[in-house]
């Protein structure tokens, strides 16, 4: 066990099941780098923010293959790869590129277990960089695991931290299903303790971050860490939080939410999507159906503005939700005046 | 008598311990305690702990119930004899502020001892390896679904002029998930190997529950190597098992399910916290390990009773030993400990469950320190 960072726990999660499992392969645009051009450079990227490093490598070209910068085209192969009997981790980069490749995903790999009277696996692992942070712009900072939740046959893995990250891509590879499994760009360098041995986490299993008595905040990916921080100052003025990782949103764990939300009688949903039919949405509508009864005061939604995702960094600080968000959120759920922050 | 000021800090308990919670203060301000009382409620990321007075004195709070601190940072003073207030203010004020610079300025401090993954003839075994002197080293082998943190309050004050070395068996922690036929000879015979390894003739062996039937399986196959026994609520030595324990232990795969499990452990239930069901899960989940629970069950308690009878090797009369169990043992019931030969030292721990080296860890240290003088 040692300190790894998000990117390294991702890395070894891709090398310990290529070396568990020959079927597995990694391919997608720049995961080997180097090769194709002139340079005769071998392994200079591994990924355009070195991710898949260090496999070309040890696997060779026939497991780690440099794709044309043609979405439609290597993701199709790679469902058709999973559905002929390998195990493909094929890379899209940044997941807002995936309007290039929607109908091999949402058409074609969601749908070959139903289509094919469920004789048909697929077990396709894309990964792809989301999120806002960064300032990469409007078309490279979107946070559309919503777009892919709402696709049934399709399991939405959105990793908050090294150790959730390892365990969950592992459980992503050998799982006979297409998983969309989405990593924050933002997180690469946080670092934990990760094993160094190969462990999965099961899907559609929440993790308490911490459990507390008077709100309850159910956050996503990166969304995860600025919720414990805000719980963390929260206590501190006696407001006690109980902050929900679902971990996947597809399949999501409605019972630890209902059950938590049943403890605390109030709910903050801290979503980094574009709020129209966004996972708080959706949150908001189980809790609402469910468990109205428990609920001491209106759900509050953490959420960005329903725009494109601004360049200007201090536009887009204001975009995202932050730890001060979060901490009037919950403020507001206990039922304090607190000035709204833009 | 001079008029003296003492302080109280936060203590570290066991290795990997940075800070802690102030659960609860058990003494009154201005109440006069003498060293060895209860103090306070001290919560680990582990488990909770009672905090003994270091010193006697009259006590007063600088930390309240429910802060959390550094190791090492003031909680209170205890003033013996004519201090002015105005003298423990100041006190308080020196000392904070050196705290506060010593933290600040020696971030880079030695790095408390980690494990260490090491080769024992051709097995990858988690170790940690603590104390130096010329006493014989102690070997401790924890129980089944545990590893070598199940020792952080005992292993450091164990490693008083001798070398401690606490490892994970086969199957646990971070060694290798190969059990083999997963029955206390096994893993005996992986012990003799570490000591083999790590050049040690001959050790005492404190060990718990599980550990205990390997303890005494591996006395009866290597004598020679076995100074003495401190068997902590040792497996071995009677047939009744807490099956509904082992068997939620290797299915429990959630916060939900394993809290009940690991309350059958302890006395207190309170003492079970999300740190120790994470850790847990946490091992749980590597490849392999469920699978070798799953093995050892089996082979260690087929129907649902303890396969082997180990007390031969204690009746046989040539290794010193003690056995410790609590009065509340949840697991393996305390009344194992009846009939053993008046040669060994049996006691018996009121209020306390099956986890007495944490549970009551500053006790346990000090009867296996008597024991091993």
């Amino acid at each position: 066990m040692s300190k790894k960072s998000f990117r390294q726990a991702i890395n070894e999660a891709l090398r310990q099941e290529m070396r568990r499992d020959p079927r597995v392969i990694v391919m997608g645009e720049d995961v080997a780098g180097g090769r194709g051009g002139t340079s005769g450079t071998v392994d200079a990227w591994g990924g355009v923010l070195g991710v898949t490093k260090g496999l070309l490598t040890e696997f060779g070209e026939d497991r780690v293959l440099d794709t044309p910068i043609t979405e439609a085209s290597y993701i199709g192969a790679a469902a058709g790869a999973a559905a002929t009997g390998l195990r493909p981790v094929a890379e899209l980069m940044f997941v807002d590129f995936v309007g290039c490749c929607l109908d091999q995903i949402m058409n074609q790999a969601a749908k070959f277990r139903y289509m094919f009277g469920g004789k048909a696996r697929t077990p396709l692992v894309i990964r792809a960089m989301f999120g806002a942070g960064f300032n990469a712009a409007a078309q490279h900072s979107q946070a559309l695991y919503p777009l892919f939740t709402h696709i049934p046959g399709l399991k939405v893995v959105v990793p908050s931290s090294p150790y959730e990250a390892k365990g969950l891509l592992i459980e992503a590879i050998r799982d006979d299903d297409p998983v969309i499994f989405l990593e924050h760009k933002v997180m690469y360098d946080d670092e934990e303790e990760v094993p160094d041995e190969a462990y999965t986490i099961p899907f559609g299993e929440a993790n308490l971050t911490r459990e507390g008595d008077d709100v309850t905040i159910v956050a996503f990916g990166r969304m995860v860490k600025l919720a414990n921080e805000a719980a963390d100052r929260l206590e501190q003025q006696g407001i006690s939080c109980t902050v929900i990782d679902p971990r996947t949103t597809s399949p999501l764990d409605t019972d630890t939410i209902l059950d938590c939300v049943g403890d605390t009688g109030r709910l903050v949903i801290v979503d980094e999507s574009s709020p129209r039919c966004n996972m708080a949405a959706d949150i908001s509508a189980l809790v609402a159906e469910h468990a109205f009864d428990a609920l001491k005061g209106p759900i509050r939604r953490v959420v960005p503005p329903h725009t494109p995702v601004p360049f200007a960094s201090v536009l887009e600080n204001l975009y995202l939700p932050s730890v001060e968000k979060i901490e009037a959120a919950v403020k507001a759920a206990m039922g304090h005046r607190v000035p709204e922050i833009a | 008598m001079n008029a003296s000021i003492t302080p109280i800090t936060m203590p570290k308990f066991g290795l990997a311990m940075t800070e802690g919670k102030l659960a609860g203060w058990m003494v009154r301000p201005g109440t006069r305690v003498k060293a060895g009382d209860d103090l306070a409620d001290i919560e680990t990321s582990k488990i909770t702990n009672a905090y003994e007075s270091p010193a006697a004195g009259v006590l007063r709070q600088v930390a309240s119930d429910g802060e959390t601190l550094p190791v090492g940072a003031l909680i209170g003073v205890l003033v013996e004899n004519d201090v002015s207030d105005a003298d423990i203010d100041a006190f308080i004020a020196r000392f904070t502020a050196e705290f506060g610079q010593q933290s600040l300025g020696d971030g880079q401090e030695a790095a408390p001892a980690e494990p260490t993954v090491i080769d024992v003839k051709g097995r990858a075994l988690r170790v940690l390896d603590l104390g130096h002197g010329d006493a014989t080293p102690i070997v401790l082998i924890h129980g089944f679904g545990g590893d070598l943190t199940n020792w952080m309050f005992n292993h450091s004050a164990l490693a008083d002029g001798r070398r401690v070395i606490a490892f994970d068996l086969p199957g646990h922690g971070g060694s290798v998930k190969d059990v083999g036929e997963g029955d206390p000879a096994f893993f005996a015979g992986v012990a003799i190997d570490l000591l083999d390894t790590l050049n040690i003739g001959k050790a005492h062996l404190v060990a718990h529950s599980l550990g205990g039937a390997i303890a005494l399986a591996l006395a009866g196959q290597a004598p020679g190597r076995v100074a003495s026994l401190a068997l902590i609520a040792p497996a071995g030595l009677g047939p009744e098992i807490n099956m509904d324990f082992i068997n939620g232990f290797i299915t429990a795969d959630r916060q939900k399910t394993i809290q009940p499990v690991l309350a059958y452990l302890v006395h207190d239930k309170s003492l079970i916290g999300r740190k120790m069901a994470d850790d847990i899960l946490r091992y749980k989940r590597l490849d392999g390990a469920v699978t070798a629970l799953t093995r050892i069950a089996e082979t260690c308690f087929p129907d649902g009773r303890q396969a082997d009878d180990l007390r031969p090797v204690l009746t046989r009369g040539d290794i010193k030993a003690l056995v410790l169990w609590g009065e509340d043992d949840e697991i393996l019931p305390v009344r194992q400990s009846s009939g053993l030969p008046p040669a060994v030292t049996v006691d018996i721990l009121p209020g306390v469950g099956h986890m007495p080296q944490m549970e009551r860890a500053t006790d346990i240290n000090k009867t296996i320190a008597t024991f091993l003088a």
